[in-house]
């Protein structure tokens, strides 16, 4: 775990340094996860206790974001001042996203079926979907 | 006696209300707080952990009066691990890019139609219910991860503060009813529903997609991670051709 740890970090930091260095508009974060990515590609293959360390971290993905969204509090004179602009761009621009994106994808995907050796699930039905 | 232990108990309050150890404590409390209503109440998204969460915090933090600055001095702690955790989406990356790339072309096309529907449509609807300039360019970048939504609204003239609100209700938005839009657009392909979770609504969604099925959320992770860095490199290079 300390060992993926200083790795992540590690990914992190190049990442940070490059994008400054060259003035990247792309964040240092994104660059790790490419060198990271990278990393494995020349590797051939996730160490056991990358793949564990990894698999905890993103387990619990959305306790990271909490200590942003109560930000909420330091924000709120805004939020109800322009309360009707934004609660219609969230709802509506999220719902019409997360719907124009799986639909292009499932249009263009029909014909590359999930890969074989996995069950195929598209035929499973939808009520417990994401 | 009551007097001194009325004293004690001021210290102790004051001592815990300025240290990092609350804030940490407590926003740890809270999520698992937020996991449990949701695991007993049988999975409801409406009931997301995050939600319940932020909610709660927000209760508690107001009710007492700590500011939220002083809250995030401890609750930075876990803030700080978006960094490495946007790192380690390389692992689920790598794990499926043999599915990856025999879908890549979907993928690429669906990722550009659908990150710019999202982002044109978030500014659009703002514009025309009146929101602010500084609103308009915080709700941008809002469907990617925050660390890189929050950079690209400091780049694009935003407030990185404000964007990182947007995010979050993004992310709470489609993990309550994405389910119920991608019925409706009857999607059925789990890649394909993942995906339009990872790309629409980053973390927050691809926790929603991991709950319900592994392969949509691997694509949902995916999509999180392609997405963000889809809108790192365009959303800024627009905003200048543009404006």
């Amino acid at each position: 775990m300390l060992g993926t740890l200083t790795i992540l970090l590690l990914c992190q930091l190049v990442g940070e340094l490059i994008a400054r260095l060259l003035h990247l508009p792309i964040p240092g974060p994104v660059l790790g996860m490419l060198l990271l990515f990278g990393g494995l590609l020349i590797r051939g293959g996730v160490p056991r206790a990358v793949q564990d360390t990894a698999g905890g971290l993103l387990r619990h993905l959305s306790l990271l974001f909490i200590p942003a969204g109560v930000g909420v509090m330091a924000h709120m004179e805004r939020l109800s001042g322009e309360a009707l602009p934004i609660v219609v761009a969230l709802f509506g621009s999220t719902l019409f996203g997360v719907a124009v994106t799986a639909k292009v994808m499932a249009l263009l995907a029909r014909n590359t079926p999930p890969r074989t050796g996995q069950p195929d699930t598209s035929t499973q039905t939808p009520e417990t979907a994401p | 006696m009551t007097d001194s232990l009325n004293a004690d108990l001021r210290d102790i309050w004051v001592y815990l209300s300025a240290s990092p150890l609350a804030g940490l404590t407590m926003t740890l409390v809270a999520y698992q707080a937020g996991l449990w209503v949701f695991e007993r109440c049988g999975r409801r998204p409406v009931l997301n952990p995050v939600l319940i969460a932020v909610l709660l915090l927000a209760g508690v933090l107001t009710l007492s009066g700590i500011e939220y600055r002083t809250y995030f001095a401890g609750a930075q702690f876990v803030h700080f691990l978006l960094g490495p955790a946007t790192v380690a989406l390389a692992v689920p990356l790598y794990n499926q890019f043999q599915q990856v790339r025999q879908s890549a072309r979907a993928m690429i096309v669906a990722l550009l139609v659908g990150s710019s529907a999202s982002a044109l449509s978030a500014v659009g609807l703002a514009w025309v219910f009146g929101g602010s300039a500084a609103t308009l360019r915080s709700m941008a970048p809002k469907s990617v991860t925050s660390p890189i939504a929050m950079g690209v609204s400091e780049q694009i003239g935003g407030l990185p503060s404000l964007t990182a609100v947007f995010v979050i209700l993004t992310g709470i938005i489609a993990a309550t009813f994405g389910t119920w839009v991608l019925n409706l657009a009857r999607v059925t392909d789990w890649r394909a529903r993942g995906f339009g979770m990872g790309v629409a609504a980053h973390g927050i969604g691809t926790a929603r997609a991991l709950q319900v099925n592994e392969v949509a959320g691997a694509f949902a992770g995916l999509g999180m991670g392609l997405n963000g860095l889809a809108t790192a490199l365009l959303l800024p290079t627009l905003y200048r051709l543009f404006w």
